[in-house]
C-alpha cells in the first residue's frame, strides 16, 4: 500500500465544496459519495452531469456547489468531458489560458446513463485515454423518472417496471451487468467500486487515482431510501450491509490488475441486506421465495470463491 | 495548383485555387484558426474531416482533432468546448446530424458559439446518398444560425461569416452553414483564397462569455424548472438571433471591404422587372437561374430570388424583393410529409399582411433525394402560377414535379422489384 493521508475518518477533509441545501431526497446516498469524493478530489473541479437524480443539486439560480457544474444531455456526459478537456488543454498550450485556471474533470452520472444510455459515450471517452474521473452513483435503478429498471438493477429487485407478479415472482429477472468489468475491459489506469459506508477506502482510492493521468472511473454504491423503501437514517446502515454480505465487492484494478480493498472475514448472508427493503420485500412476503434468495446467495459465493483462492 | 490573382490589384489577399466544397470549408476552418474538432464520419462529409485531421497531424493547425464515438458525442463535446472557450468547427451529415438532434437544441441553449458545416443529404428511410434539404431543415427551430451556399466560394465565405456573427456578444448562437452533397461537396470551383493576414483581421479571436475556469466557477446547462424562466430564456435566444441579421449586415460590409464579394440575406437575380419569381436556395439554384435565363429568352419577366440567410429568417428582405410580383414560385426541396414545402409557409407568412402582396404563391416541391429539376419542370411551375393568377385563384396543395421519363424509369424499377 502506497503512503495515504486518509487512515481513521478523523482524516476526512473538513473543507466542505457541496454545501447544504439541495432538493434531493433526505438521506441520499449519493447525495453523501458526491460530498465525500470531492473532498478527496480537492478544489478546481468541473463536474459535468448527465440526466438524473443529481441534476436537480443545480436548478436555477442555485448550486449547492463551490467547484462548477455542467449539465450536459443523459446520454454523452463523458462527451461533454472530452470537450472541456480538449478545450482547456488546447487554450493552455496557445498560452489563451493561464494553467493556475485548469480543472479537474468529473463525469457523475447515474447507474442508467453508465450502464445504458451513456455507455457508448463513456466507452469511447475511455478508449481515447481521456483525462477525467467518471463518479457512477449507483442506485440500481433509474431513479430520476420514478425508480424504473435499469441494467443494473439486480436480480430480484422490484422496480416501476420489473413489478413482482403472479407471472414474474422475482421481480426483476434479468441480472446486473458488470459495469467494473465492462470498464476494466477497457484497461484504464483506475478503476474502483466505492461504498458511502467505507469512507477511509473511498478517500484512498481518490487520493490513489489523482495520481494517474486518464480515466479514473468509480462505481459507488448510494442506497436510495426513496427507490429502495429503506428510512433516510438507514442508507449508510445499507451500504455497510452491502459489503458486509459480499454482495459489494470493494476493489481496484490499476491498469487493469484487480485488488481487493476489503475482504469481508466472515460474510453475513444475503438475506439481511435483502430483508430490510422494500424492493426485495416480495422475496419474503407473502411467501418466502427461497430459490431467489439462494441463486443471489450462490452468485455472491461463486463471485468471492474466485477471490480468495 | 495555385496563381495569384491580380484582381483588383489586391494580389496580395487572395489566391486563386480550384477547390471541392469540402476542400473549401476545410480551408475556411483553417483560416478561422478553429481549434477544436470533434468527428464522425459519415458520407458526404468525409473529405472534410479527412483533410482536416491530416493538417492537424502534420503540425499545419494547431488545433485539437478527435474522432468521437457518434455525432450525438461529437456535437456535445463541440459545444461544451465552445463554452470551455475554444473555437469549435465540425462537419456532419443527414442521418449524423438526426442522430445528435438532441444535442443542437443544448448548444444553442447554451450560447456557445461554433461552426457546423452540414453537408445536405436526404433523409433515409430509403436510404440514399444524394442531397435535398429535410436535414439541414430539421434543425430549423434549433437556435442554430443558418446559412445555406450555392456556391464552392459561398461556402468557404460563410464558415468565416458565421464564425463572425455566431461569436457576436449581441448573438451567441452556434451556426450551421449549409452545402448540397455531391452537388457541392465534390464539385470544383474556382475559389479565392483568402491570406491569412487578412482573415485574421476579419475574426478576432473567441472571447468566451463566462467560461468555464478555475478562478470563477460556474453552473452551465442547469434546469430551470420556473415555467417564465424557461420562456425568458427562449426570447431571449429569439432576440439574439434576430440580432443576428443586422450583425451579419454589419460583418458583411467588413467581409466585401477586405474580401471584395458582398453578401446580403438574399441574392437577387433579375428581379427588378419580373413578374413571377422563384423562390430558392442552395446549389440547385444555380439550375434554378438557368431555367430564368432561357425563360427570359422566350420573353417571360421571371426572375428568382435565393435564400441565402435561413435562420435568422430574413423577413424584410424577402419583402422588399417580393412585394408587389405578380406571382412567386417556392421551390422547396424538402418535404413536411402531409403537408408540404418548409420554406413556402415562411414566405406567404412574411408577405400575407401586403396591399401589394403576390396574387399567387404556389408551393412547389423538387430536387428530392437529388432529383434533377429540368427546365420544362421550371417552366411548368411558373406557367401554374401564372394561370391560377389569371384565374384569380390558389394552389390546392403543392405542386410535386415529376417528369414522364422519370415516372417511366420509376415504372420498369417498380417491375423488376416484383419480379415481373
Ligand atoms: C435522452 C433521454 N432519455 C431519457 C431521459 C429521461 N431521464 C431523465 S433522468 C432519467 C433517469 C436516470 O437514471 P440514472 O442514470 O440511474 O440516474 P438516477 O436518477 O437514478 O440517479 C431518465 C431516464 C432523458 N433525460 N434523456
Ligand atoms: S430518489 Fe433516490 S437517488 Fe434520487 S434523490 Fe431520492 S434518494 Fe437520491
Ligand atoms: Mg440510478
Amino acid at each position: 500500500m502506497s503512503i495515504t493521508k486518509y487512515r481513521t475518518l478523523k482524516d476526512v477533509p473538513k473543507e466542505e465544496f457541496l454545501v447544504a441545501g439541495t432538493p434531493l431526497c433526505a438521506g441520499c446516498g449519493a447525495l453523501l459519495v458526491i460530498r465525500l469524493f470531492h473532498k478527496a478530489l480537492g478544489g478546481n473541479v468541473v463536474w459535468v452531469n448527465a440526466a438524473g437524480c443529481v441534476t436537480l443539486m443545480a436548478t436555477f439560480p442555485y448550486t449547492p456547489l463551490r467547484s462548477s457544474w455542467f449539465y450536459t444531455a443523459m446520454p454523452s456526459a463523458p462527451a461533454g468531458a472530452q470537450g472541456i478537456r480538449d478545450a482547456l488543454d488546447i487554450l493552455i498550450k496557445k498560452g489563451k489560458l493561464d494553467p493556475a485556471e485548469n480543472l479537474k474533470v468529473v463525469v457523475i452520472t447515474g447507474d442508467g446513463a453508465a450502464s445504458d444510455i451513456g455507455l457508448q459515450s463513456a466507452s469511447g471517452a475511455i478508449h481515447r485515454g481521456l483525462d477525467f474521473f467518471y463518479l457512477c452513483v449507483d442506485n440500481e435503478a433509474y431513479g430520476n423518472t420514478g425508480f424504473q429498471a435499469s441494467s443494473l438493477s439486480p436480480i430480484g429487485s422490484g422496480t416501476a417496471t420489473t413489478k413482482p407478479t403472479h407471472l414474474y415472482p422475482a421481480g426483476n429477472v434479468l441480472p446486473k451487468k458488470d459495469l467494473f468489468e465492462i470498464w476494466r475491459s477497457h484497461r484504464p489506469p483506475y478503476v474502483a467500486t466505492i461504498s458511502p459506508s467505507h469512507v477511509v477506502d473511498m478517500l484512498r482510492k481518490v487520493e490513489k487515482a489523482l495520481s494517474f493521468k486518464g480515466p479514473k472511473l468509480f462505481l459507488a454504491l448510494c442506497p436510495c431510501p426513496t427507490g429502495w423503501g429503506i428510512e433516510p437514517s438507514e442508507s449508510v446502515q445499507l451500504a455497510r450491509l452491502a459489503v458486509e454480505t459480499g454482495i459489494w465487492p470493494l476493489k481496484e484494478a490499476v491498469y487493469g490488475e484487480v485488488t481487493h480493498t476489503h475482504i469481508p472475514s466472515k460474510r453475513r448472508p444475503v438475506e439481511d441486506y435483502l430483508k430490510v427493503q422494500r424492493r426485495f420485500a416480495h422475496l419474503f412476503k407473502p411467501i418466502k421465495n427461497e430459490a431467489v434468495i439462494a441463486e443471489i446467495q450462490k452468485q455472491v459465493d461463486e463471485y468471492w470463491s474466485k477471490v480468495e483462492r | 495548383m495555385s496563381e495569384k490573382s491580380d484582381k483588383n490589384g489586391e494580389g496580395d489577399h487572395m489566391v486563386l485555387k480550384m477547390l471541392t466544397g469540402s476542400q473549401a470549408v476545410a480551408w475556411a476552418a483553417r483560416l478561422a484558426r478553429a481549434e477544436y474538432i470533434p468527428a464522425y464520419p459519415i458520407t458526404p462529409q468525409t473529405e472534410i474531416i479527412e483533410i482536416l485531421s491530416e493538417w492537424v497531424r502534420k503540425g499545419e493547425m494547431e488545433a485539437i482533432f478527435v474522432q468521437m464515438e457518434s455525432e450525438h458525442s461529437l456535437l456535445t463535446a463541440a459545444g461544451t468546448a465552445a463554452a470551455t472557450g475554444a473555437r469549435v468547427f465540425t462537419a456532419t451529415s443527414s442521418q449524423g446530424l438526426l442522430y445528435g438532434f438532441e444535442m443542437l437544441y443544448s448548444i444553442a441553449g447554451w450560447r456557445a458559439p461554433l461552426v457546423l458545416v452540414n453537408v445536405a443529404r436526404a433523409l433515409a428511410a430509403p436510404i440514399t446518398l444524394e442531397p435535398d434539404h429535410n436535414d439541414v431543415l430539421a434543425a430549423r427551430d434549433s437556435g442554430f444560425l443558418q446559412f445555406h451556399a450555392e456556391s464552392v466560394q459561398e461556402a468557404l465565405d460563410f464558415v468565416l461569416l458565421a464564425y463572425r456573427v455566431a461569436e457576436d456578444n449581441r448573438v451567441l448562437l452556434p451556426a450551421i452553414v449549409n452545402i448540397d452533397g455531391f452537388h457541392l461537396s465534390f464539385t470544383r470551383e474556382r475559389v479565392d483564397l483568402p491570406e491569412q493576414s487578412t482573415v485574421d483581421e476579419f475574426l478576432p479571436e473567441y472571447k468566451p462569455v463566462n467560461p468555464i475556469r478555475a478562478s470563477e466557477p460556474v453552473a452551465k446547462g442547469i434546469p430551470v424548472l420556473i415555467p417564465p424562466l424557461y420562456s425568458f430564456f427562449k426570447y431571449q435566444m429569439h432576440m439574439a438571433s434576430r440580432n443576428a441579421l443586422n450583425v451579419f449586415r454589419e460583418a458583411a460590409k467588413d467581409f466585401e471591404k477586405m474580401f471584395f464579394r458582398s453578401y446580403a440575406t438574399v441574392e437577387e437575380y433579375m428581379l427588378d422587372d419580373a413578374d413571377t419569381v422563384i423562390v430558392m436556395s442552395n446549389s440547385f439554384a444555380a439550375v434554378g437561374k438557368q431555367a430564368v435565363n432561357a425563360m427570359r429568352e422566350e420573353g417571360r419577366k421571371v426572375g428568382l430570388l435565393r435564400i441565402r440567410l435561413f435562420r435568422p429568417f430574413p423577413t424584410d428582405d424577402i419583402v422588399k424583393s417580393l412585394r408587389g410580383k405578380k406571382c412567386v414560385v417556392v421551390v422547396d426541396q424538402n418535404i413536411s410529409i402531409g403537408k408540404g414545402g418548409i420554406t413556402c409557409p415562411e414566405i406567404a407568412e412574411a408577405l400575407y399582411h401586403l396591399e401589394d402582396r403576390p396574387k399567387v404563391i404556389l408551393p412547389v416541391i423538387a430536387g428530392l433525394g437529388g432529383k434533377s429539376i429540368s427546365l420544362e419542370e421550371f417552366r411548368h411551375a411558373v406557367r401554374v402560377a401564372e394561370r391560377l393568377a389569371s384565374l384569380k385563384a390558389g394552389p390546392d396543395g403543392p405542386l410535386l414535379l415529376f417528369r414522364e421519363d422519370e415516372a417511366m424509369l420509376v415504372d420498369s424499377l417498380l417491375k423488376i422489384a416484383s419480379g415481373g
